[in-house]
């Protein structure tokens, strides 16, 4: 199994188009520090609202490279499912269009092996994409910003948590960012298993993420009450949840807390419900594909 | 002569249409064994079906005296294969692409070996050239090596010169039988050209529309004053059962749906005359002239292009 990983590492770190997500990761981020380091401020109030006029804001310490962290978290981990799809839509549709898939499966492995080595080497991509956002947008953001403290909203306000309890969250919400995006995978890889080019398998998994992320949206309650809870894009989002603080009955945040712990694990639970349940039907459809020649008769 | 390929009544449908039907041969040890058929008539599936690439729908097929199906991993170990065309990664060089296969296929032959393959099929200088900018013989030779890489015992090349120029099929030619001499490889190569499976194998079978229509050695099959003739009787199971009985069971080729048997032309009257002794009601004797002619009958359906006469 181990062979079969580095081979299909080996492939999908031989493509150019592996290196587009890192590219574009990087472009983007870019952008995003180079915008707050020159207008950090106004943004910071801009955010902050009418906070400001109440309180005595010092918005120089909360442009800090958590903060910057913070804002492209949200803005990038909606569309790296895509950056996702683009490789793990391509691992075994983009075999079977260049016909070496057929010779992959003549070879002395069981097809279980090839479509788990397979994933696994998803899940090594997935990691290094979400590594290099880590040291991007983290690392070097405090690099440039330094650090203080992260201010976060929430739909019951704002609230502030302090400098030394941050860094551990960004390592559980990369975490959980990982499981989330292994589910993408997972169903790229079903959808991948399912076509012989790889163009169908990468729309048709981010058409998947826009229509369960709208479902899930919607604030219908026959959409809430009946399918929200069973759409994977509804726990996707739970890394929030690391930045959301538990506080006492006075209103006094918790140093190290977290304040829908149960949420988090429930959402967590599910998706990888969903990783199983989906890496488990690829693995059957495969195992049941046939080979057709080209002309039968 | 040990058996390398045992394939015993096998059969594959896919929904309506059957593609093999109750097909059975073997092939030796050493043999470089022919697989001839027009396109469409079942050898690709069949070729599939012993790389379990195609489930059969029924049939047994062994490979070193062992089932196929049970003993899959440890048998294609020792297989080596190129289907159809040979499909590899493009964005890969050459060297990549040997050694992806090498390791699929449970080896690690280091840099040494690897040459040594490319060298084989003239293509070392290119090693690290990407396939990309490979021409069709040139791919088609890296196949070769991507099939041989692990040392199997057995090869299966189906349709090998599909879409090489005249130069790259006499390169494959050549390889076919050097791999065959000098290494001791037994071979399986499906062929629709008959010329082509002559001018390599030792034995060789015609399949048509799935069923074997003959199975035997080159050169007897191809021996041009020997005819196949074909009768067509009243019962074809009551003469078959007859024709058993007499000098004549040899002569007789395997039950495709038709009555045949090899013979020189000027042993007809003789058959005629015992056929007739034996109560067999003849309709009708229909030499084939030789199993060529044979062949381009069964290749030549109504819409082919009639040649142009002199």
């Amino acid at each position: 199994m181990w062979n079969l990983l580095q081979i299909e590492l080996f492939k999908i770190f031989k493509k150019p188009r592996t290196y587009l997500a890192f590219a574009i990761i990087a472009a983007f981020i870019f952008l995003i520090q180079l915008g707050l380091y020159v207008n950090g401020r106004d943004w910071m109030m801009f955010m902050l609202g009418s906070l400001g006029e109440t309180m005595n804001i010092e918005y120089d310490k909360l442009v800090n490279g958590y903060a910057v962290c913070y804002f492209v978290l949200n803005l990038l981990l909606v569309h790296v499912p895509i950056l996702v799809a683009l490789v793990a839509g391509d691992v075994v549709s983009g075999e079977a269009s260049m016909g070496t898939l057929r010779l992959l499966a003549s070879k002395p492995v069981s097809r279980t092996q090839i479509i788990l080595a397979k994933y696994a080497a998803i899940a090594v991509y997935v990691f290094a994409l979400l590594l290099w956002i880590a040291v991007i947008s983290l690392a070097v953001s405090i690099a440039v910003f330094g650090r203080n403290d992260l201010v976060v909203a929430k739909t019951t306000g704002l609230q502030l948590i302090e400098s030394g309890d941050v860094l551990w969250r960004y390592f559980c919400a990369f975490g959980f960012a990982f499981i989330a995006m292994m589910v993408v995978a997972a169903i790229s890889l079903l959808l991948s298993t399912l076509s012989e080019n790889s163009i169908g398998p990468i729309v048709a998994t981010v058409g998947i993420i826009i229509v369960c992320t709208l479902i899930s949206e919607m604030e219908i309650p026959l959409y809430q009450q009946y399918i929200k809870p069973y759409l994977f894009t509804t726990y996707m989002l739970g890394w929030k949840g690391f930045f959301y603080i538990g506080s006492t009955a006075d209103g006094e945040t918790i140093k190290g807390s977290i304040q829908y712990l149960p949420g988090i694990v429930k959402s967590l639970a599910a998706l990888l419900l969903y990783i199983a349940a989906l890496v488990a039907a690829s693995v059957y459809i495969f195992r049941k594909k046939i080979f057709y020649p080209k002309i039968i008769l | 002569m040990s058996t390398i390929i045992n394939v015993s009544n096998l059969s594959k449908q896919f929904n309506e249409v059957t593609a093999v039907n109750d097909l059975s041969f073997t092939v030796h040890a050493g043999d470089v064994y022919g697989f001839l058929g027009q396109n469409g008539a079942g050898k690709s599936t069949t070729i599939r079906m012993l790389l379990t690439l195609v489930k059969p729908s029924t049939g047994t097929i062994e490979i070193f005296d062992k089932n196929l199906f049970t003993h899959r991993n440890e048998i294609l170990q020792q297989v080596g294969a190129v289907i159809e065309k040979p499909d590899l990664y493009k964005y890969l060089s050459a060297y990549d692409n040997l050694a992806i296969f090498a390791k699929m296929s449970g080896m690690d032959p280091g840099r040494t070996l690897l040459m040594e393959q490319l060298r084989m099929v003239g293509l070392a200088e290119r090693a690290s050239s990407k396939v990309k900018t490979f021409s069709q013989g040139m791919k088609q030779r890296l196949g070769i090596a991507v099939a041989l890489v692990h040392d199997p015992k057995l090869i299966i090349l189906d349709e090998p010169t599909n879409g090489l120029d005249p130069q790259g099929i006499a390169d494959m030619r050549n390889l076919v039988l050097h791999l065959s001499r000098e290494m001791g490889k037994t071979i399986l190569v499906s062929s629709h050209l008959l010329s082509e499976i002559e001018l390599v194998a030792n034995r060789m079978l015609i399949i048509h529309k799935g069923k074997k229509i003959v199975e035997g050695n080159v050169a007897e099959l191809l021996d041009p004053s020997k005819s196949l003739v074909q009768i067509e009787t009243g019962n074809d199971t009551d003469a078959r059962e007859k024709l058993m009985q007499t000098k004549w069971a040899a002569r007789l080729q395997p039950d495709n749906g038709c009555l045949q048997l090899k013979m020189n032309k000027d042993e007809v009257p003789l058959l005629i005359s015992d056929l007739v002794s034996a109560q067999v009601q003849i309709l009708s004797v229909d030499p084939m002239h030789s199993l060529e002619d044979y062949f381009l009958s069964l290749t030549t359906k109504p819409g082919h292009v009639e040649p142009v006469a002199d």
